[in-house]
């Protein structure tokens, strides 16, 4: 019997605000363990919530974003669990009511666009740290990150494959970012990921028992762990063992998922209305304002630039993956109107040097305007392709002028005709064995010729001159 | 009764109260008093009645995002029963 | 003569602002008062000297520079369930024993700046939850007029303090009689303001959606300055309301004359208790004198609210009392196995029998497959009282009944029935559940000697009106002036 695989992801994004969701302390990450806490986020007794304006308005964005519809009134729960990172072992959030609900988002699967639907959006509070100590029988508690807002994304079980999983995980994030509501880091913890996922018999209208798979740190992780679990799980079937609903965590190490057997698994949440907060009302005109003011979209975006730039669509789904490397590649073409050109240039060079993350560019000290006037100086021919990447590399350590780095270092490219025919008869006299078995029908060696003059030119040579000189000189040589 | 054994522990455990046995009898005996107490709820007709959560007819006001000074970190930790450098310190968390 | 301890507020402001008297011998007439009988009445927690007299001393600075306002210079305990920076708030229960609270709450803060002096924190009990003051962890509270009785519950000492000249006023904290109980068992005035007129930042919660803070004093005109401080928004309580408030001593000595008193059918036909029934009989008879009118009206589902209280306000502790845990502030067991042995034990040695009945209580009406049943089903009961109470007052201006089925009863007789403890409130929860303001008055005494409260309810906001009806009636009346033997 074929199964397939049924998975609901439960994305968790920490939002950008300077304040806390329901306090004054600062969100900044990375401080001494408990020195941004007040009596509110420490869950003092006594102390009560404020909610963060900024806090609704990214939610909000988000929501739009994705084609959700935005509850006019919705409702703030506590979702009650004992936890130590949770100081009022209750966390704010919200349950029947969540403020957005009923949208999409588009994914690229092999078999094109796919919309993965949204089941819900909704605000809550995020808990602080647990660090565990590695000799004693004891944890550390550091509340610096409770209270930090987030939203939790809730998708429709819609997704079939690991693949599929790790495309959504891709697409959101890079709406959050897009939004600047989320740094999208997934290793600070900033975007984190759960996974619901069952098996059923191809075919089959109702869904297989679930688990729901945790300690996911990465699209890789969230690919592995997926696919560990649908292969367990599908296995299982097939034995005839019966699937336990449960929780499991996924080991990095092993790239298997275990079973959370603790006591804390009888999870109870007895979810009401919070009495500290009143009912939360968003304003239809904040929604359309916000709506107004929405950027363009990852998906538009990548859409316009194939169709508006003529690139493949997966050089326009790269350059999309930030509003910033998108920025850079429209600026840099308004300057050399060479699309493909262009897009290659950032693919490969440009992100090698940031080293693939995006987040480097803003200090990335090749800016646009450089990047085109390397590109005019290839195009024009006065360096060739190979040189002008050393260039490259020194304009990116130094900050450096490409035709000042060309000129300073004697890079210019010999498009003399007189020069290079003088080169070319001396690497063809050199080599005359080689020129004879030329001759005599073995092509490839044309290759080893245009190599050796490039030598002799120490890279300076026009490639294109050389192809067409030696092209020349052989054909005169096959005339004796 | 109208609550058994096995409520009365699995309460106590998620509202983490360690009982001792003669304590969950009596406690038992007095929740079940209370609960047929609120049978009398049942009388009321209550279909097409909206719930209350509070008497305030007003939505949740919000607060600009703007950050205020925290605590200081002895402040933050002057009531901890137990603590390590800066961090509160509890009994080992098992995942 | 009346000793400096034995007056109220509005008469030693006069004394302060006139020079004839300062702060500094006011309170130490009140600590000397607290001194003499603190060991019969235990209406403490926490006496605070040192801090009184300092305050005491800036406020006669204040007077002198004469920025003094009504209540500066004035002696006030707090009910130790309210945050006093740098003071312990321990809501009676071991598991805060020792919790120091790190900031002030909104009302304390306009206690300081209105130059008040702090004399301490007062008895309750535990958590606020019970309705004798028996429930605290410090042991219980005695009634002043008899000390075999229990003073009422839960805010048992703001109300004993006041009525012994331990305290000129205090504040109380009302969930479902809190104040008014305790206010009618001692023979001083008390109100439950309006849910939302008074923050609740610093009130360490007992049932959110039901907690209010309010003030105890004497008579009308002291509890008419408390509202003028206390009452006011506070963009630290999302449930504040954002109002203007008047100035409630401008409804002080105002005529009633005209206005319509509602006597509720199913509050009287509760009364069995003969002192009680004659009490509201001659406080009738005073308000007719005044030239009040009566009618009779009908709460249909005030039978209900019992049982919906005991289902809404334990839910909701159950959630406010889970950060007691043993790993931030508080009481920590000392041994345990594990994390989560070490919550059950913490919790089990911190808190009383009570609280952790109304835990298990609200932990069973939330969790899964009750919630239906209990929580929503009393939040339903919940609309229809508050809706009974809106259409009472379509036909009056306030309601009148009383504030406990009986007088003060003895220390121990109920402590072990809960339903029966639990049945003393029948007539102030329903107040709480549609969030109105309340007020106890002192109504007479029993045939022995002890005190029975009348309760006014008014529509939302209308606290000015229960100023104006009590003072009226204070005007008429020495039940107020009376102070208990001891």
């Amino acid at each position: 019997m074929e199964y397939e695989a049924v998975i609901g992801l439960e994305v968790h994004a920490q939002l950008l605000t300077d304040s806390k969701a329901f306090c004054s302390c600062t969100t900044r990450f990375g401080a001494e363990p408990n020195s941004n806490t007040c009596p509110i986020c420490q869950g003092m007794p006594g102390t009560l919530p404020v909610l963060n304006r900024k806090a609704l308005e990214y939610t909000v964005r988000m929501a739009l974003a994705c084609n959700c519809t935005i509850n006019e009134i919705s409702r703030f729960a506590r979702k009650n669990y004992y936890y130590p990172d949770l100081p009022k072992n209750y966390q704010i959030s919200q349950y029947e009511l969540p403020v957005a609900e009923h949208g999409w988002v588009e994914i690229e699967t092999a078999e094109g666009v796919r919309r993965i639907g949204l089941t819900r959006i909704h605000m809550e509070e995020d808990a602080g740290k647990l660090i565990h100590d590695e000799d004693r029988p004891v944890s550390y508690v550091d509340l610096n990150r409770t209270g930090v807002p987030l939203i939790e994304i809730v998708s429709e079980p819609e997704i079939r494959t690991p693949e599929e999983a790790a495309e959504y995980l891709r697409a959101l994030r890079a709406i959050l970012v897009y939004l600047d509501v989320c740094d999208g880091n997934m290793q600070e913890g900033s975007f984190r990921c759960d996974a619901n996922v069952s098996v059923r018999p191809v075919g089959q209208k109702s869904l297989g028992v679930k688990t729901e798979v945790k300690n996911m740190n990465s699209f890789r992780n969230v690919q592995r762990a997926l696919q560990y679990e649908i292969d367990r799980q599908t296995e299982a079937l097939r034995n005839g063992e019966p699937i336990v609903q449960e929780t499991r965590l996924f080991d990095p190490t092993t790239g298997t998922t275990a079973s959370m057997r603790s006591k804390e698994q009888a999870h109870d949440y007895r979810y009401f209305p919070d009495p500290d907060l009143l009912p939360l009302r968003v304003d239809p005109e904040l929604v359309e304002r916000i709506g107004r003011d929405l950027p363009e979209l990852p998906s538009e975006k990548k859409r316009r630039f194939v169709e508006q730039f003529g690139i493949p669509p997966y050089d326009a789904a790269v350059l999309t993956a930030s509003r910033e490397l998108a920025a850079y590649f429209e600026r840099t073409l308004e300057l050399f109107p060479k699309p493909k050109a262009v897009s290659n240039w950032i693919m490969t060079e440009l992100m090698r040097q940031l080293k693939g993350e995006e987040a480097g560019l803003a200090s990335c000290a090749v800016k646009p305007e450089q990047l085109a006037d390397l590109l005019k100086l290839i195009d024009a021919g006065t360096i060739s392709g190979k040189i002008a990447k050393a260039v490259f590399e020194e304009m990116c350590s130094t900050g450096g002028d490409p035709a000042e780095i060309i000129n300073r270092k004697g890079l210019v490219q010999i498009s003399d005709s007189e020069a290079l025919t003088e080169l070319v008869r001396k690497v063809l006299d050199d080599n005359r064995g080689e020129v004879e078995k030329y001759l005599a029908g073995k092509d490839k060696l044309f290759g080893f010729f245009v190599g050796q003059v490039m030598k002799a030119s120490k890279g300076k040579a026009n490639p294109q001159l050389v192809n067409d000189l030696l092209v020349q000189e052989l054909r005169a040589r096959s005339r004796f | 009764m109208k609550i058994t054994d096995k409520e009365v522990d699995y309460v106590a455990l998620l509202g983490r109260l360690h009982l001792e046995p003669e304590e969950k009898t009596k406690y038992r005996a007095q929740l079940d008093d209370i609960l047929k107490y609120m049978d009398k709820l049942g009388e009321v007709p209550t279909d097409h009645v909206e719930p209350m959560a509070g008497t305030v007819e007003l939505y949740t006001p919000m607060r600009e995002d703007v950050v205020r000074p925290s605590l200081s970190i002895e402040e933050a930790l002057s009531n901890a029963p137990a603590r390590t450098g800066t961090s509160f310190r509890v009994p080992k968390v098992i995942e | 003569m009346l000793e400096l301890y034995e007056k109220t507020a509005i008469e030693l402001g006069e004394l302060l602002r006139t020079r004839q008297v300062a702060s500094v011998e006011v309170t130490r007439s009140m600590l000397a008062r607290i001194e003499a009988t603190e060991e019969k009445l235990h209406s403490f927690v926490t006496v605070t000297p040192e801090l009184a007299l300092e305050m005491a001393a800036e406020a006669d600075r204040r007077i002198s520079a004469g920025t003094a306002g009504p209540l500066t210079g004035i002696p006030i305990a707090i009910k130790d369930n309210m945050c006093v920076k740098g003071l312990r708030a321990s809501c009676a229960s071991r598991i805060l024993a020792n919790f120091v609270a790190p900031y002030d709450a909104t009302v304390v803060r306009r206690i300081r700046d209105a130059g008040m002096v702090i004399l301490g924190t007062t008895n309750m009990d535990e958590f606020a939850m019970g309705s004798s003051t028996e429930t605290s962890y410090w042991g219980p509270t005695r009634n002043p007029w008899h000390l075999d009785m229990i003073p009422g519950g839960s805010s048992g000492g703001s109300a004993a303090s006041v009525a012994a000249g331990q305290a000129v006023v205090s504040l109380g904290s009302d969930t479902g009689g809190s104040i008014r109980l305790p206010a009618s068992f001692c023979s001083v005035t008390g109100i439950k303001p309006t849910y939302g007129s008074v923050s609740r930042y610093g009130l360490v919660a007992y049932a959110s959606s039901l907690d209010q803070i309010g003030p105890i004093a004497r008579d009308a005109t002291d509890l008419a300055l408390m509202l003028n401080l206390l009452c006011g928004h506070d963009p630290m309580d999302s449930t504040s309301v954002p109002m203007e408030h008047p100035d409630f001593t401008s409804f002080l000595g105002k005529p009633i004359k005209g206005m319509t008193l509602g006597l509720p059918r199913e509050f009287y036909s509760h009364l069995d208790d003969p002192d009680v029934s004659r009490v509201m009989a001659d406080a009738r008879k005073v308000f007719e004198g005044l030239g009040v009118s009566f009618v009779e009206l009908s709460l249909p589902h005030l039978d209900y609210g019992i049982a919906a209280y005991y289902i809404i306000a334990p839910s909701e502790a159950s959630s406010n009392l889970a950060r007691y845990d043993g790993v931030k502030y508080g009481h920590r067991a000392e041994n345990f196995d594990g994390m989560i042995d070490m919550y059950c034990r913490t919790r089990a040695e911190g808190f009383g029998a009570e609280v952790k009945r109304r835990i298990m209580l609200g932990t069973y009406a939330l969790s899964s497959g009750y919630y239906d049943a209990y929580y929503l089903k009393a939040a339903k009961i919940r609309t229809l009282i508050t809706e009974d109470f809106k259409s009472a007052f379509q036909t009056c201006d306030a309601i009148l009944c009383p504030v406990a089925p009986t007088p003060p009863f003895k220390i121990g007789e109920k402590i072990d029935d809960p339903i029966q403890m639990y049945l003393t409130d029948v007539f102030t929860i329903p107040v709480n559940m549609a969030g109105l303001p309340g007020m106890s008055i002192p109504g007479g005494f029993s045939s022995t000697g002890l005190p029975v409260g009348l309760q006014l309810i008014a529509p939302h906001f209308a606290e000015s009106r229960l100023v104006q009806l009590a003072s009226a009636f204070q005007a008429e009346t020495d039940h107020h002036l009376k102070r208990p033997p001891l």
